[in-house]
């Protein structure tokens, strides 16, 4: 009946799901297929998973990947955890500082800087080399899983800040103010009621980071740590072929992994929507600090502030030194590296400039698409869309990688002879894949804005309903999409896992291909920094735009409300 | 057993503004006790300083003939029940209403005791093992009660405690926290800006605006006689009639700004300072334009059918006056346009000198 009465409705849903299907869905069970099939007689098998646990190598691995997520989260706490309290405590100034720390691992992926972090913080880097003759000691910050622990949690404890803070601040006065009425205060009043209330922030962002850190593919790859799964899937699979099983069980233990530091996420959630304030009320009680307890407080804060940047620090002179090696600081200083890179890659540059653009126009056009279809149609699987998009999620970029590969092996690009999956295209497609929940939220949170009301009116005066959507309904979402769009576009463009797979031939290769690939060799070192400093100018600029274009759109918001 | 508390000259300010102005209270044992006033009078300000929430710049808060400014909240023995229930999401309500004995070092069987009692009190001893958010608003009251209770305070603050639930519970909780507090016999004051509220549980309330007590006083003799116009407004709908004292055909009467003659109060005072009189709209009287009796005439401009009584507006000379009668009895009601006589006991004005 609905069909009948909406066919375009239908049209736009059934086009959607047949594009996640043949792009999220097929290529993902292909991955678990493989992994569960036996290769010589075809049936059902968990032998692939038997052959991974008896390689000491893939024993070894997998631990490692657990431990180095579980010592990230644990670093990254130990990094979170002050800040937040200083931040939600006391009145303080250094609070804007701290607050900003929350865009740094959007803006600068982890792998872009880890090459600089070497130089900084390695067994001969500059502080190792200043340590060594001032105080005759080092630290093995960088060595072996070290290395991407320290990497990965100075990267991404912001998750864990951004998450704790926002709990913390939800947490109503009277809750601290009546448990103080019965009695309580201190230590006590913190562990009973105050951090309780927390823990649900902390756990979606500890999870969070947990399964950035477990899936991650550039940043181990990059210091050279292969014991590792993801670099392991890809080594197997590049080197010993697509046809490999054992490829597919480090995808299927990747994503089952994921899905289970999410479902960790959404039980600590679950039920524990404390939204506590009430009234103009606000947040725990502040109290300024004290002078002594100031001084501490800045030189935590700084001391981390200095860390947060040293990847940037580290790049910055890598980028524009000459030779860096057994010493603090680079030899001396040039802009080679960068006339290198405009001159003889730049299509590193403009490739990523196309892919990402592509990439998030596809996101913002499926995300308003379904956000309509699940807000306003009354379809009756429109749901699913919503679910399966979001289920991207938990799909780690080398799971799809993979999956690509797999599900277009031997079908050729239309009218072409070139393989189908390593066709820039796919790229494409699999960067807007990755990006589409963040574009969908985005999307989503722009139409709940805009009341039905408000479309209605639109309908009352004579418009159909496409008219409407289009002369009401997206100007009203537009802050929202386009802040979608800059979002999706500056985490596109610094995509390296699901890359890596796809990528086949040097022309077709984005940036962050490009770095890693000059990051390979001492000599390609500066260039690679120099197009690293591009990625992150490139990132920071869409970061800012985006929280310029939401900052806008709120202020016009709240401005036709009067 | 029950306790005073005393507020002397307190003066309290967040920077720059001055929120409450030299405020002198007494509240006395087993009293219950109202803070009343629009928002932003100072009332919810003045509970959480006896509570140890706020500071004042200046005076003494007294609990008990005992100065209690320098004690933290945690040591003053006040049970104040929040607006928003502040029941913690993370217990259950057994566990919410154990906290306070439980910060009171208290053996374990005593606190299961002291707290099914509370439940118990409070109705709610079944739903012990549930979470706060698994309750209606009215039943997170109670156990926002229960768990206040159960350290047996010796002051009961409550901060607009049902300002959150709907008009028929509010008005079976008010009932109910009255018969609590007189059983318990527990010194209570509770904030509101409802006139209603304060009128049918307090002994005595303080009118508050503006940081400063208008007046205190009970119910009625607020209601009857107003210190100032804005207790006057506050409390119920009040005809004002700015004018002054003067002479009509040789006797003494009061003459408005809008030409209106109004007979004067017996209890007038100074006559030069009387400004405005106050009168209730159901002290008006309706009756024919031609009746004897009528005092002046009026012309009905608007009437308003409010169930119980009937309202009109009546336009006398310049003046707009307020009339309340009683829905079915007496005259047929006016309608709009009719022309009627009025007449007021002089008894029922009200002298103003400050208006």
């Amino acid at each position: 009946m609905s069909v009948a009465r909406h066919p375009g409705q239908s049209l736009l849903f059934w086009l959607i799901a047949l594009f996640l299907l043949s792009f999220l869905v097929i290529p993902v069970v292909q991955v678990f297929f493989v992994a569960f099939v036996d290769v010589n007689s075809g049936g059902f098998t968990l032998v692939n998973f038997l052959d991974f646990f008896r390689s000491s190598l893939f024993r070894e691995s997998f631990y490692n990947s657990f431990y180095v997520a579980a010592m990230s989260v644990l670093v990254a706490s130990a990094i979170a955890l002050p800040l937040a309290y200083f931040t939600t405590r006391f009145e303080f100034k250094g609070s804007v500082i701290i607050q900003s720390l929350g865009f740094v691992p959007l803006i600068m992926p982890p792998f872009v800087g880890a090459v600089a972090m070497q130089l900084l913080f390695g067994e001969n880097g500059s502080i190792n080399l200043l340590l060594d003759e001032y105080l005759g000691f080092t630290v093995p910050f960088m060595k072996g899983l070290n290395g991407v622990i320290f990497v990965q949690s100075i990267h991404y404890f912001p998750f864990i800040l951004i998450n704790l803070s926002a709990s913390l601040n939800n947490i109503d006065r009277s809750m601290e103010e009546s448990a103080q009425n019965l009695g309580s205060y201190g230590m006590r009043l913190f562990r009973r009621i105050v951090f309780p209330l927390a823990m649900p922030g902390y756990v979606a962002g500890a999870s969070l980071v947990f399964l950035k850190v477990f899936d991650d593919l550039g940043t181990p790859l990059l210091l050279n740590v292969n014991n590792m799964l993801a670099p392991q899937a890809y080594l197997r699979i590049s080197s010993i072929g697509i046809d490999d099983p054992m490829g597919y069980v480090i995808a299927v233990i990747l994503v089952v992994f994921s899905l289970f530091a999410m479902w960790i996420a959404s039980l600590a959630l679950r039920g524990k929507d404390y939204s506590m304030i009430q009234k103009g009320g606000g947040g725990l009680a502040k109290r300024r600090m004290r002078p002594w307890e100031k001084v501490i407080a800045y030189a935590i804060v700084l001391l981390i502030l200095l860390l947060v940047l040293s990847p940037h620090i580290g790049l910055t002179l890598l980028s524009f030194g000459t030779i860096w090696s057994y010493s603090v600081l680079p030899d001396g200083f040039t802009t080679e590296h960068y006339a290198e890179v405009f001159r003889e890659t730049p299509e590193y540059m403009l490739n990523t400039l196309l892919y990402a653009s592509l990439a998030a126009t596809l996101d913002i056009i499926l995300g308003t698409a379904i956000a309509w279809l699940v807000l306003r149609s009354k379809l009756r699987l429109r749901h699913w869309l919503d679910y399966i998009a979001m289920a991207a999620l938990a799909v780690p970029g080398l799971v799809l990688g993979i999956g690509y590969l797999r599900s277009f092996l031997g079908v050729n690009i239309p009218f072409g002879d070139r393989p189908l999956a390593t066709w820039w295209v796919m790229l494409v497609i699999a960067l807007a894949i990755r990006r589409l929940p963040y574009a969908l939220r985005a999307c989503n949170s722009a139409l709940h804005q805009v009341s039905r009301a408000l479309e209605e009116a639109g309908e009352n005066l004579g418009a159909s309903r496409m008219r409407t959507i289009w002369r009401v309904t997206v100007p009203l979402m537009a802050g929202g999409i386009l802040a979608g769009f800059v979002t999706s576009f500056a985490t596109a463009a610094v995509e390296l896992s699901a890359t890596l797979m796809l990528v086949s031939t040097e022309s077709d290769a984005p940036l962050s291909y490009g770095i890693y690939v000059f990051m390979q060799s001492a000599a390609g070192r500066g260039p690679g920094a120099a197009l690293g400093m591009v990625a992150v100018l490139i990132v920071a600029t869409g970061t800012y735009l985006s929280h310029r274009i939401i900052e806008k759109s709120r202020r016009e918001r709240s401005f036709e409300r009067v | 057993m029950s306790v005073r508390i005393e507020l002397n000259n307190i003066d309290l300010s967040y920077g720059t503004t001055r929120v409450i102005k030299q405020v002198s209270l007494v509240i006395e044992p087993g009293e219950f006790f109202a803070f009343l006033g629009p928002s932003g009078c100072g009332k919810s300000t003045l509970l959480r300083l006896i509570a140890g929430f706020e500071q004042c710049q200046q005076g003494d808060v007294l609990i008990d003939g005992r100065r209690v400014n320098d004690l933290p909240p945690w040591q003053r023995e006040v049970g104040m029940v929040f607006q928003n229930y502040a029941l913690w999401p993370h217990m259950t309500i057994r566990r919410n209403v154990a906290f306070g004995l439980e910060e009171r070092r208290l053996p374990k069987e005593e606190i299961n005791r002291r707290v099914d009692a509370a439940l118990e009190r409070v109705g709610l001893l079944d739903y012990a093992e549930r979470r706060p958010n698994q309750l209606s608003g009215g039943q997170q009251q109670r156990v926002a009660l229960a768990r206040t209770l159960a350290i047996e305070p010796k002051v009961l603050l409550l901060d607009e405690p049902l300002s959150n639930l709907d008009a028929k519970l509010r008005i079976h909780m008010r009932q109910e926290l009255l018969a609590l507090q007189r059983e318990l016999d527990l010194t209570t004051i509770f904030v509101t800006h409802d006139q209603e509220e304060a009128n049918t549980t307090s002994d005595r309330i303080a009118v508050l605006e503006d940081g400063v007590v208008q007046q205190v006083g009970a119910p009625m003799a607020l209601y009857d006689r107003p210190d100032n116009l804005f207790v006057a407004q506050f409390l119920g709908s009040a005809n004002v009639v700015r004018g002054q004292v003067s002479e009509c055909d040789g006797r003494p009467c009061f003459v408005s700004e809008g030409g209106l003659e109004l007979p004067l109060p017996d209890d007038l005072g100074n006559p030069n300072r009387v400004q405005a009189l106050v009168f209730r709209p159901q002290n008006l009287l309706r009756c024919d334009e031609n009746d004897p009796a009528a005092l002046f005439a009026g012309e009905v401009k608007l009437r308003e059918f409010l169930g119980n009584i009937v309202r009109y507006e009546i336009e006398v000379q310049s003046e707009r006056l307020l009339l309340d009668e009683l829905y079915g009895r007496g005259l047929a009601p006016a309608s709009p346009g009719e022309r009627i006589g009025l007449s007021i006991d002089p008894r029922d004005l009200r002298p103003m000198t400050n208006a």
